[in-house]
């Protein structure tokens, strides 16, 4: 099974000229997944944007097939995408 | 995806019908900052990348498939839909 969504942190942009047709257009991401106390964990992977996040923002993401749900299912192959944007580090609460 | 870069090609004449005139690509995963890691995939190239590029690898069924035959189904799970330029960090900038 596929990692459920998990907190992320924005952490850079990767520039593709050349890609698949079917990818234009698209914002490509390097996110950082977070724990619980919004320390990074694991390692930074490239998640494709559906919500407009930038550079440093807190976000969520969601894996396999349904990350393409976002998009015109046939037109974007993505395994990882940006579905949410917290609105700030304060807006993670526990108990 | 994964940031990956491309190490050589895989000549296979048989295989999989679906995808009988791609190209098998062998790559590495590398991080962001282009470290390689100890992870080698083998992924359909979708636009002619070459060896030594870096390049974006997607890592779901659907996705590769529809990128590399049009059509949603064949027995894949990798394909690589992009040549990276440059990947740039938050923390480069600080």
């Amino acid at each position: 099974m596929t990692t459920p969504m998990q907190l992320a942190r924005v952490i850079g942009t990767v520039v593709a000229t050349v890609k698949n047709d079917s990818l234009e257009g698209r914002t490509l991401l390097v996110v950082q997944t977070l724990n619980k106390d919004l320390e990074p964990k694991g390692s930074p992977m490239i998640a494709v944007d559906s919500v407009g996040a930038g550079v440093g923002e807190l976000v969520f993401w969601c894996r396999g097939k349904e990350a393409s749900f976002p998009f015109k299912r046939e037109d974007t192959p993505t395994d990882c995408t940006i579905i949410g944007i917290v609105d700030s580090d304060l807006h993670v609460t526990q108990g | 995806m994964i940031l990956a870069r491309v190490l050589g090609n895989i000549v296979a004449s048989t295989k999989n019908q679906r995808y009988d005139n791609a190209s098998i690509m062998l790559c590495q995963q590398v991080t962001p900052e282009g470290d390689e890691t100890a992870m080698t995939v083998l992924a359909l190239n979708t636009i002619d990348a070459g060896v030594g590029d870096t390049v974006l690898i997607v890592q779901e069924g659907w996705g590769a498939s529809t990128a590399s035959t049009g059509k949603p189904g064949a027995a894949i799970d990798s394909a690589i839909v992009g040549v990276v330029d440059y990947v740039d960090l938050l923390k480069d900038e600080q």
